[in-house]
Order: structure tokens, then sequence, then C-alpha cells
């Protein structure tokens, strides 16, 4: 019995992870119209439980500059502990941080993109950076979802 | 019974696993967010318009969805299982009440050269000379909302292994209703020189280059000798100098601890060119990763830091050619600006 159940859980980790699609850059779509779909981006996002510590107007800085664009911003969040003990122990990390997702209009919908987080290992590759960046990946992946589904 | 518990818990999770797969779920999970829900297109084609799904067959789009469409922003599912795969394009093609297509799958040879001169004179203003295709991508910047297909290109090895010989005339001969792709048998083409252009098409394939592997940092990372704050000046000076605005300058942490707590150390500069974002933009309305510019300043043991993402790095995760000119010159950029400000 024992086997059996130790054969089972293999084949569940194997399955799952060949399930497991890790994308680049990952990205999901809201049915909701802009002000709606920002609205419960961000929302998820303290949801997760990271702080919000701004919004980049980026249609507005291309609007005043006499470009013409649909509605386009940055969100940033983070949490302080992690971001203060990343930047000082690896600077070259403060250059991906805090984390952001793009949001922009799509017609009558929304779309949000977000880098994987797993490719801040290309700057530091350490074990248990490496652990908090697949939280993160995970984190983000739950947003994305949340946001695509809000309604 | 212990081991029975874990061996019923065990059996639930991976009926779950191995259960048939979700096309309409898996279809929302890895195309949607470009395609659209309802396949109507976005940053992706438009998958549902019935003069597309009803005239390309289940083949063509489980090659394109397994081997993507390499420098043109579709990747590669080469993850799925082949159960998965005929799932999604089963939901897919569920949006037509009509079967998929069946095209003989012999060769069509047609006059090359006749076709190249045919090609120039019908194809080349859309799909461009070199047939690698519109540029842009997504309604939202690239183009305008009549359109709602950009060019594919021709040349792309995926979309050569993926539509046939036969499948590739019949798009020629009937065109796409509801895009800018008319058919050319009304256009008055004979079906020799719509062979010939096919053949010419096909031509095209070759394998894809092989690049060479560049081992790029994935971001950029000076040192200065200065102090923060004459670093922070010559930064500055050495943005404005390379024609870019600075729209804002903060402290690391701030919006994350309370106003007047931040670590003074740690800076970071916005800046922008308006007019090289909205050369972006148009190219991929996805690049809101890169944005703002920025620079971060990091004062450690008497030396700072200042550290920037590399775009050339980043923009090899989109998947979009296009895109990797525009990021090789923003390197450059960025390169230019830290030396100047730590000379």
């Amino acid at each position: 019995m024992k086997h059996l159940v130790n054969w089972l859980v293999a084949v569940f980790i194997l399955t799952a992870s060949i399930n497991a699609n890790a994308q680049d850059v990952m990205i999901a779509r809201s049915k909701l119209a802009f002000p709606e779909a920002m609205s419960a981006l961000q929302n998820t996002i303290i949801e997760h439980s990271y702080t919000l510590s701004r919004v980049q107007r980026i249609d507005i800085g291309l609007t005043k500059a006499g470009y013409k664009t649909d509605m386009y911003r940055v969100v940033f969040f983070g949490k302080h502990e992690e971001l203060k003990w990343m930047s000082d122990k690896y600077p070259g990390l403060a250059a991906y941080l805090p984390m952001k997702i793009a949001i922009f209009a799509e017609q009558g919908e929304t779309v949000a993109v977000a880098l994987n987080p797993k490719h801040y290992s290309d700057v530091e590759n350490q074990k248990k950076l490496n652990i908090i960046f697949r939280r993160w990946e995970n984190d983000i992946k739950s947003i994305l979802s949340d946001f695509r589904k809000a309604d | 019974m212990k081991y029975t518990y874990k061996l019923l818990l065990l059996l639930l999770i991976s009926l779950q696993v191995v259960a048939a797969p979700n096309g309409q779920s898996l279809y929302l999970e890895h195309c949607a967010a470009c395609h659209g829900d309802d396949g109507k297109g976005g940053v992706g084609v438009p998958l549902s318009l019935p003069s597309f799904l009803d005239r390309v067959p289940d083949e063509y789009l489980e090659k394109t969805i397994r081997q993507g469409r390499t420098g043109r922003v579709m990747p590669a599912f080469s993850d799925l299982s082949d159960a998965q795969l005929k799932a999604m394009v089963a939901y897919i093609r569920s949006w037509s009440v009509k079967p998929a297509p069946l095209y003989v799958s012999n060769k069509i040879n047609g006059n090359n050269k006749a076709g190249k001169e045919l090609y120039s004179q019908h194809c080349a203003s859309c799909h461009g000379e070199d047939a690698s295709g519109g540029k842009g991508t997504g309604v939202t910047f690239s183009r305008e909302r009549s359109l709602p297909i950009i060019a594919p290109s021709l040349s792309n090895a995926g979309f050569l292994d993926s539509a046939s010989d036969h499948m590739i005339k019949d798009t020629i001969k009937n065109g796409r209703q509801g895009t800018p792709m008319n058919s050319f048998r009304e256009a008055g083409l004979s079906d020799q020189q719509i062979d010939d252009i096919v053949s010419y098409i096909r031509s095209l394939e070759k394998k894809p280059a092989k690049t060479k592997e560049q081992s790029l940092r994935a971001n950029l990372v000076y040192e200065s000798d200065m102090s923060l704050k004459n670093t922070l000046e010559t930064v500055k000076k050495a943005i404005v100098g390379a024609n870019f605005r600075i729209i804002r300058i903060q402290h690391f942490e701030q919006g994350y601890v309370k106003k007047g707590k931040e670590d003074e150390k740690k800076i970071i500069v916005y800046f922008c060119n308006f007019n090289m974002l909205n050369e972006a933009l148009a190219i991929d309305p996805r690049v809101g990763l890169f944005l703002p510019c920025r620079i971060t300043l990091i004062e450690q043991e008497g030396k700072v830091k200042l550290v920037s993402i590399n775009p050339a790095t980043l923009s090899k995760k989109f998947n979009n050619d296009e895109l990797l000119k525009l990021c090789d010159e923003m390197t450059s950029l960025y390169e230019s600006i830290m030396e100047e400000a730590t000379l």
C-alpha cells in the first residue's frame, strides 16, 4: 500500500509539473471597461497583502505631449520589508522593484500585463531569492486571475 | 487506515489533473488575453471571424498554437499536451457552425519568378516586400480600429509550416471578408497566377536564422565616486542632455513608509521621451513593463550605484522582433546616460 501511495504521489507531482506553463510575459483580459477594471486590479493587489505605492498615468503624459492614446496606466506595488531587504542586500534588483502591472484599455475591455518575476533571477540567481520570486509569480498569477474574473 | 485516506485524497487530486481537458478553460487561460474571450481579437488576430475560421483546417490551428510565430508576438505553447491542444482547437471551432475545411496536401507547382512579380504587384503593399507582414500589434495603439487585423508575415517559418499550399491558395482566391484581404479571384487573377504566388510564398520558407545567443545582463549597473547629491545632479543633466524629460524624482520607499521616514539613500529618477514612448506603444502595447524609464540611485558604504533595467534583455521576453531594435537603442541610451553621469 505504501508503495502505491508513493507511486501516486510521484505521478501527481509529475503531472502537475507538466501542467505548469510559466509565461514570460503574464497577461490577462477583463471584460470590464477601464475604470472598473482598474479598480478591480487595485482591490485584488491589496487583497493579496501588497501595498499600492502609486499609479503612473502614461496616457496623460502622452496626451499632454500631443499624442493620441487610449487609457494606459502602470500600477506599482510591493511589500516594504521585502523591498527594503532586497534593495539593501541586492541593489541590482532595485531596477525591477517595486513590481508593476501595466493596464490598458482595449476598446470596451481592459488588458493587464506583468513581467513574470521568475526573470528577476536573471539579475540575482540565489536559492532564497528564487523562493520569493516563485511566490511573487504565484501571487501575480492569482491577481491576474481575479482581474480576469472580476465583474 | 491512514494510507486509505491518503490514497483517496490522491486519487481525487489525480482524477482532477488527468481529467479530459476543458477547451474553454484552456482558451480563457492561454489565449483570451490577446484574442479576446469571444475570439474577436485584440493584441492577437480575430479567430472567430467566419472568413478565417471557416477556411483554416484544424491542423493549421494546432500547428500555430504549438509553434507560435517566432518574432511576431504569438508565443509557442509547446508545453500543452496533444489532448489539451485538440480541446482548445475544438473550442475555437465551436464558434462556427461549419465543419473544419479539408485541403489536399499536395504541393502547388507554380512559377516562382512570375509569382514574385505578382506578389510585388498585389501583396507587398500589405504583407511587405519581404513578406515579413504588417507592422505593430494590437488594436489599441498600432492601427485604426476599423482594421481588425494586421497583415500576417507570410515568410514566417511558423506560418509556412502551419499553412498548406492549398490553404494559402484558398485565402488568396477568396480573401478574408471583414479584413483588408480581398479576393484576388474577383480582382481578376487566374488560377495559374495564384498558383505562381503560392509557389513564390512557399519559396520564402527557410529555417529561422540561428541567432547568436548573447549572455546579456538583465540590468545595467554603474558606480559613481561622487556623493549621492552630486550624482543625482549629473544624472539629471545627462537625462536632459539625451533628450528625455524628467517626470518625477522620488525616494525608493515612497508610498511604503510614512512621509519623511523613507531611506534617503535610495532615489528613483523617472524620465521619458514621449516620441519614443509613442513609437514603442505602436509596436507593442505590452511595453508598459519598461515604463516609465528610470534610473535608481543607491548609496552604500560611501559609493553610489546607478541601476536600471536592460531593455535589450527584457525585450527578448516579448517575442516581437520589431521591439528588439528599439530596445537595443534604449539600452544604448541608458548606458550613455549612466556613463556620462558617472564620469
